[in-house]
């Protein structure tokens, strides 16, 4: 029997960790994931949780305690944010390379400089290419439930791929949502053992991160690149799964509203749900407007993408991130590439805005949509459009 | 040396736990710096090494030179990837997973990824106390990459980056003290050795790793390669850098330090410097500089080694005078 | 690892390129690197092992007689032994032109 309860977010998402019978956790402070190692720390203190905390001197040391830890078989956990995911991007690509499940919760940030504390996805984008699986969630529920999904797509014997669950930092980490904890019996039945296949053991040693000369290296990554494509049918039939034990069903790209509307608003993260009332209040108008969340991020869903869209004729997309002196928003980037070859192209607009922070209003957003239509029927001489920039 | 002049293959395990065929420099001391070190140990080991000479003469994929369980991550993060394995196998063993009992972890680096870029992670680990042994290669420079220069490289030694030239005469800098800095991490066990006392460098490591908590052993490798002397002068460096107290061998055990070798008198570091071509530009001048210094450091360990010790006589290895019960 | 790196595919890599054959390095004839190769005089070994502890490749073997000589599959040639050995037992010479 599982009741809802007003908890914050970082707190629940410690509390998933916990669930999860994680056990080593090497974690290093930084705004705004504190509350999720703070909170960690005390359940293993108590011995509420079974792990070893490894309190490390940097987040390039904790991601390099995480190598070790899930080289040795055990199942392992850490956040990060903003500076941090950036001072750990040397470990990253290893952690991928490697083959080794590690599941990190990241708390997002903008990037420095100037420094900022406050929430944008400059620091997801800046590990775009890392090889990790990158799933977004819009809500604290849905950041505990695909925590639990989260070491079970890593450790899974088909995928063995560290995983990351963007959280936006402070309109998430920092608030208190209502939020349906499952019962640790579920998740244990949810949650196999960790068996990683090739540990670190002396009774079958095994040498890992050899060098790799060119007449190999291609090969190394394309194997790589094609297990990290091949995930995502793990990562579906996981949902789905975890969709008929829990009641609650996620998809690679959310749809709301989306079938047969003529412009879709396109977003990542919480910035999302306002984004919701916005579409529902211009549809009570009339209005023939949908929304499309991207929920996968890496691998990059192109067919669910594809399909979602396929009924519209302009496609608005808001990025929380510049790609400075580029074409803007890596994500309307990214969703420019997956559509240019379709047989009828679509417009796709692309805002960038809520950096570092700022909100979008349900106004704002209705002004972005109409901004957006105008645009797509004028064209314009810009790469793309910041939003909300006092000029 | 006790044991020296003695049957080998009585006192060593035959297995190499390091296999030949492996691609070091001709007469590599850290090769044979890491033999050594390895037949001191039974295979219950994991071993997690740096970016650096050991680490690619070792792993050309898809084959490997290793007989224990063996991971490559970073340059700069050996201590932190210990450190997760070591607290990975502790709460795997707590929660009744499927582990060999007694298991060590030994990591092992060179001079440039611990005392320069690895140090950070060096110093988290020694603080967080973390059962495991970290190992120095120390041959003095970023060998691997062509002899650069590092906080290891002694002073007026000539490398890439810090050539000889008009305005320089090499290394300007004198050498780091690693095993001091192990020491004020307050850590059981610091010794420094040399592959050229194999026993001492054997016993050595086998008691940093039979020790419980964060042990550093610091062993000089001599490299031919990049100190410009002959590949057959390897073990004869070591001697002449040892007795002529430019690398002094000792162990600091909680505190307590302790000389391995008794020198009474120590040899002029010109014996040691005119052997190898890195230090042949040196004029008297510096050379004067150079053996001032070394002897000032060695007097300093000296008297730590006697510390407190007003009542006892220094122990000697060469047996000279009694050794009180 | 029997197949030359030259002919691996993307599929006969181990997952993160771990190897799992221990010691497969033994494979590789690192004798090739060799100019000067050990030669010895038995009559005055003593078999004390000191070669065989200072060798950095680790290739040096007691034969059937107890005598203790390098396996030149792999001996780099580097006349640490020849140095080292008290009885001067070992003598480097010149690789030949084959």
């Amino acid at each position: 029997m599982t009741t809802r309860v007003g908890v914050e977010v970082s707190i629940a998402v410690a509390d998933a960790v916990k669930m999860c019978n994680a056990e080593v956790i090497a974690a290093y402070p930084i705004t705004p994931q504190t509350h999720i190692v703070e909170h960690l720390a005390e359940l293993v203190a108590n011995g509420e949780l079974d792990a070893e905390y490894i309190p490390v001197e940097s987040e390039h040391s904790a991601m390099s305690a995480c190598l070790g830890s899930a080289a040795s078989g055990a199942r392992t956990f850490t956040a990060t944010s903003s500076q941090g995911l950036a001072l750990m991007n040397e470990v990253l690509p290893v952690a991928s390379g490697m083959r080794l499940p590690i599941i990190m919760a990241v708390a997002n940030r903008a990037l420095s400089a100037p420094l900022s504390i406050w929430a944008d996805h400059s620091d997801m984008m800046s590990v775009r290419d890392t090889g990790w699986i990158q799933i977004i969630v819009e809500n604290g529920q849905q950041a505990v439930d695909n925590i639990i999904c989260a070491f079970r797509i890593a450790e899974d014997r088909r995928v063995l791929l560290p995983v990351m669950v963007h959280l936006d930092g402070f309109n998430l980490t920092h608030v208190i949502e209502p939020i349906i904890l499952p019962e640790q019996s579920e998740v244990n039945a949810f949650l196999p053992t960790n068996k990683y296949p090739l540990p670190l053991n002396p009774d079958k040693p095994v040498a890992m991160g050899g060098f790799a000369p060119p007449v190999i290296y291609t090969e190394a990554k394309w194997a790589q690149e094609v297990c990290i494509r091949d995930s995502k049918e793990v990562i579906l039939a996981c949902w789905d799964e975890f969709g008929k034990v829990f009641g609650r069903q996620y998809h690679p790209v959310e749809k709301y509203h989306s079938d047969g509307a003529k412009v879709i608003l396109l977003t990542m993260g919480s910035i999302s749900e306002t984004a919701s009332v916005a579409i529902d209040e211009m549809r009570a108008d009339d209005e023939n407007v949908g929304q499309v969340r991207l929920r996968l991020w890496r691998p990059f869903p192109f067919e669910e993408l594809r399909q979602a869209v396929k009924d519209a004729e302009i496609v608005i997309v808001l990025d929380r991130a510049i790609s400075l002196g580029g074409p803007g928003g890596p994500v309307a980037s990214e969703v420019k590439a997956a559509l240019y070859n379709q047989a009828r192209r679509l417009k796709v607009v692309a805002f960038v805005g809520a950096l570092g922070g700022r909100d979008i209003t349900v106004a704002g957003f209705k002004n972005m949509i109409k901004k957006g239509i105008e645009i797509a029927r004028t064209g314009s001489k810009n790469e793309y459009e910041i939003y909300g920039v006092r000029e | 040396m006790e044991k020296y002049a003695v049957y080998v293959p009585r006192l060593v395990q035959k297995k190499e736990k390091f296999a030949p065929g492996h691609r070091a420099c001709i007469g590599c001391g850290e090769a044979l710096a890491i033999r050594l070190a390895f037949k001191a140990l039974d295979n219950n080991i994991i071993v997690a090494n740096a970016t650096g000479c050991a680490e690619i003469f070792a792993s050309q994929l898809p084959a490997t030179s290793w007989h224990l369980p063996w991971i490559h991550t970073l340059f700069e993060n050996t201590a932190a990837v210990a450190s997760g394995v070591e607290a990975a196998y502790k709460v795997m063993r707590r929660k009744g997973r499927l582990v060999p009992e007694n298991t060590k972890v030994v990591a092992i680096a060179g001079d440039g990824g611990t005392s320069d870029i690895g140090l950070q992670a060096l110093s988290g680990a020694l603080e967080r106390g973390h059962d495991f042994t970290y190992i120095c290669f120390d041959n003095e420079a970023y060998q691997n990459t062509g002899n650069q220069r590092s906080s290891a490289t002694p002073f007026g030694a000539a490398t890439t980056t810090s050539p000889l030239g008009k305005k320089s005469i090499g290394q300007f800098s004198w050498k780091k003290n690693m095993p001091e800095i192990a020491v004020a991490h307050n850590i059981p066990y610091v010794a420094t050795a040399c592959h050229s006392y194999p026993f001492d460098l054997m016993d050595k490591v086998a008691k940093a790793v039979a020790t419980k908590g964060p042990a550093y052993v610091h062993i000089l490798s001599v490299c031919p390669t990049g100190w410009r002397s002959a590949t057959d002068t390897v073990i004869r460096l070591g001697r002449l850098a040892v007795e002529t107290g430019v690398f002094p061998l000792y162990e600091v055990e909680n505190g307590k330090y302790k000389m391995s070798l008794n020198l009474p008198k120590l040899r002029p570091v010109k014996d040691y410097l005119k052997q190898q071509g890195r230090f042949r530009h040196l004029s008297d001048d510096v050379i004067q500089k150079i053996q001032d210094r070394v002897e000032i450091e060695y007097q300093k360990l000296l008297e730590k080694a006697n510390y407190g010790s007003k009542t006892t006589k220094r122990k000697s290895r060469a047996g000279a005078g009694k050794v009180p019960a | 690892m029997a197949k030359p790196e030259s002919e691996m595919t993307w599929r006969d890599m181990e997952i993160g390129n771990i190897v799992t054959e221990p010691g497969s390095a033994r494979q590789y004839e690192s004798g090739t690197w060799r100019s000067q190769r050990p030669t010895y005089d038995f009559k005055k070994c003593i078999k004390c092992g000191i070669c065989q502890l200072f060798c950095p490749e680790g290739c040096i073997e007691q034969n059937k007689d107890g005598n203790f000589e390098a396996n030149l599959f792999y001996c780099k040639g580097c006349g640490i032994c020849a140095r080292e050995c008290w009885p001067r037992v070992i003598k480097m010479v010149e690789e030949e032109e084959k």
